[in-house]
């Protein structure tokens, strides 16, 4: 079982029931969101660092490594 | 009908449901996860490698218990609420706990609320991880989330990670990014030999005797270590990580007995990843917000029974001290089964008393990787200390004279969306103001939107 999601247009599939954050990792990306014009990742993994925030589906600030991937996920990375 | 909502639904929180059940009492767990089990299990069915699992069949038969379709003895009279997040609970006449529940972060949760007449708080804690040059690097994370992403989505952080830090957590770290597929250049303990040999080695029977459990999963990660020839540094730190917008190396440093870097043993390692852990900081938001007193050492204060200072209101777990699993499981057991009424001398509750004892002496132990101050020698003025507003500690150091909210005015350190759980303690030992970052009663983000939706809420228990 995969699923698929579009990261600022880029088609990644990942493994059903894996986080968006979870299906970017296994993708090889590292980084989706950028801050003082730095790169950012993933940090803490648990929710509570806000360091992996993207837009999903037109709602900004969704901890990627909190929201599980669902099939046709339109995810956009964030800047600020 | 005694009702008990419990909050977080990791060993503590699904061990005090199992005793509040067994002491006749209604039973509401409401947790952020989509699926129980906390950080210590936390876990997919199809994505988890059960080898990174520890005591899980002790989780299936709580999971069971649980299960609204499950045992006669719980049935209807147990739910749990998972996606969950908690944003405002009221104690006084009644306990209240107000929830959004949906997809996490999503914009239309829907408003939940609980009405009990006890509360066990078992919110857990996160990683503390200190700062060090280049920590912003995407490729460094928390050891807990190289912890949580190789159990949760079945993926190792790297391909070649350094692992460090300070505890017996970077253990089962390491164990897990190799059983995900990656592979584990050293492992890095801050603790230097002689004080792992002092605070493990002395007396093994007792430690033995207190945490049984312990010492075969310690074997275990051990020897993974050596048969996968991964090095375990002690006394050693990475004291900067290098890369041009990902990790490509980092700098292993030997540290001194106060973790100050020693000066010409800097070994660069090749890597492409770095997780950091340097113990665990509580989640005392919840305990906070419902009123209970926090003790100097900034745990939730608890007696015998795991009450708190406020009537109904208990707590169990990593918030009134790091202890471990075992600890969290025979604490939230406790504290079920006083939440529910339960009869203190009831034989039923002996055995968690006698654990709770136990580990305990171990946790005393887990203070030989206590974090020593010199570790703020291996920051340079432009390492970010503050990852949410990306401020420096030479920004920091300008404002160190002036009052907390001045300081936090000035430079944002701590204002982020993270509201200083990340940097709170860091900034404090850095200006050694005591700013109480970490004891805010803040539960979650909540959209405004969701806010004013709120009237739609239903009551669901009680």
């Amino acid at each position: 079982m995969s699923v698929m999601i579009r990261v600022d247009g880029e088609e990644l599939h990942g493994r059903d029931g894996q986080t968006i954050a979870g299906v970017l990792l296994a993708s090889g990306q590292r980084s989706w969101r950028t801050a003082a014009g730095a790169p950012r990742g993933v940090f803490c993994g648990i929710g509570v660092c806000q360091d992996c925030l993207v837009t999903v589906n037109g709602v900004a600030g969704v901890r990627a490594c909190q929201r599980t991937a669902v099939d046709g996920d339109v995810v956009e990375k964030e800047s600020r | 009908m005694t009702t008990v909502a419990i909050l977080g639904a990791g060993p503590a929180g699904l061990a005090a449901a199992q005793s509040a059940l067994a002491a006749g009492a209604d039973v509401v767990v409401v947790d952020e996860a989509e699926r129980i089990g906390g950080q210590f299990w936390r876990h997919h069915d199809t994505l988890t490698d059960r080898r990174m699992q520890h005591q899980w069949a002790r989780f299936e038969r709580l999971r069971a218990l649980l299960d609204p379709a499950g045992t006669a003895a719980s049935a209807g009279r147990v739910v749990v609420h998972s996606s969950a997040s908690v944003w405002r609970i009221e104690t006084g006449a009644g306990i209240r706990v107000h929830a959004l529940v949906g997809p996490a972060d999503a914009a239309a949760r829907q408003g939940l609320t609980i009405q009990a007449d006890a509360l066990v708080i078992a919110t857990g804690a996160h990683d503390r991880a200190l700062p060090v040059p280049g920590w912003t690097l995407p490729g460094v994370v928390t050891a807990g989330a190289a912890q949580a992403i190789a159990k949760r989505d079945g993926v190792a952080i790297g391909r070649r990670t350094v692992v460090a830090g300070a505890g017996p957590f970077l253990l089962p770290v390491a164990s897990s990014l190799a059983l995900a597929g990656g592979s584990v250049v050293e492992v890095v303990e801050a603790t230097r030999a002689a004080a792992l040999v002092a605070g493990w080695a002395r007396a093994p029977w007792r430690l033995a005797g207190s945490a049984p459990a312990k010492a075969p999963e310690l074997w275990d990660y051990v020897s993974g270590l050596v048969r996968r020839r991964t090095p375990y540094r002690t006394g050693s730190a990475v004291t900067r990580i290098h890369g041009r917008g990902r990790v490509e190396a980092a700098t292993i440093q030997r540290i001194d007995g106060d973790w100050r870097p020693i000066v010409g043993t800097e070994r660069l390692v090749e890597c492409d990843a770095v997780a950091l852990g340097h113990g665990f900081t509580p989640r005392l938001e919840a305990a906070i917000q419902a009123g209970c007193d926090i003790r100097p050492d900034r745990f939730v204060a608890v007696d015998q029974q795991q009450a708190t200072s406020v009537a109904g209101v208990y707590a169990a777990g990593e918030v009134t001290g790091i202890a471990g699993a075992d600890a969290a499981l025979a604490e939230g057991a406790v504290a079920g089964f006083a939440a529910a009424g339960g009869d203190p001398t009831d034989a039923r509750i002996r055995p968690a008393r006698l654990v709770r004892r136990r580990m305990h002496a171990f946790a005393e132990r887990l203070k030989t990787h206590d974090i020593r101050p010199g570790w703020k020698a291996w920051l340079d003025d432009d390492t970010v200390i503050c990852r949410c507003e990306t401020v420096t500690r030479a920004q920091i150091a300008e404002y160190a004279g002036a009052s907390s909210r001045g300081l936090r005015l000035a430079t944002r350190a701590g204002l982020g969306a993270c509201q200083g759980r990340t940097c709170g303690r860091t900034v404090e030992e850095l200006t050694g103001v005591r700013i109480g970052y970490d004891a805010r009663p803040v539960l979650g983000s909540v959209r405004v939107g969701e806010l004013a939706a709120v009237h739609a809420e239903r009551v669901d228990a009680g």
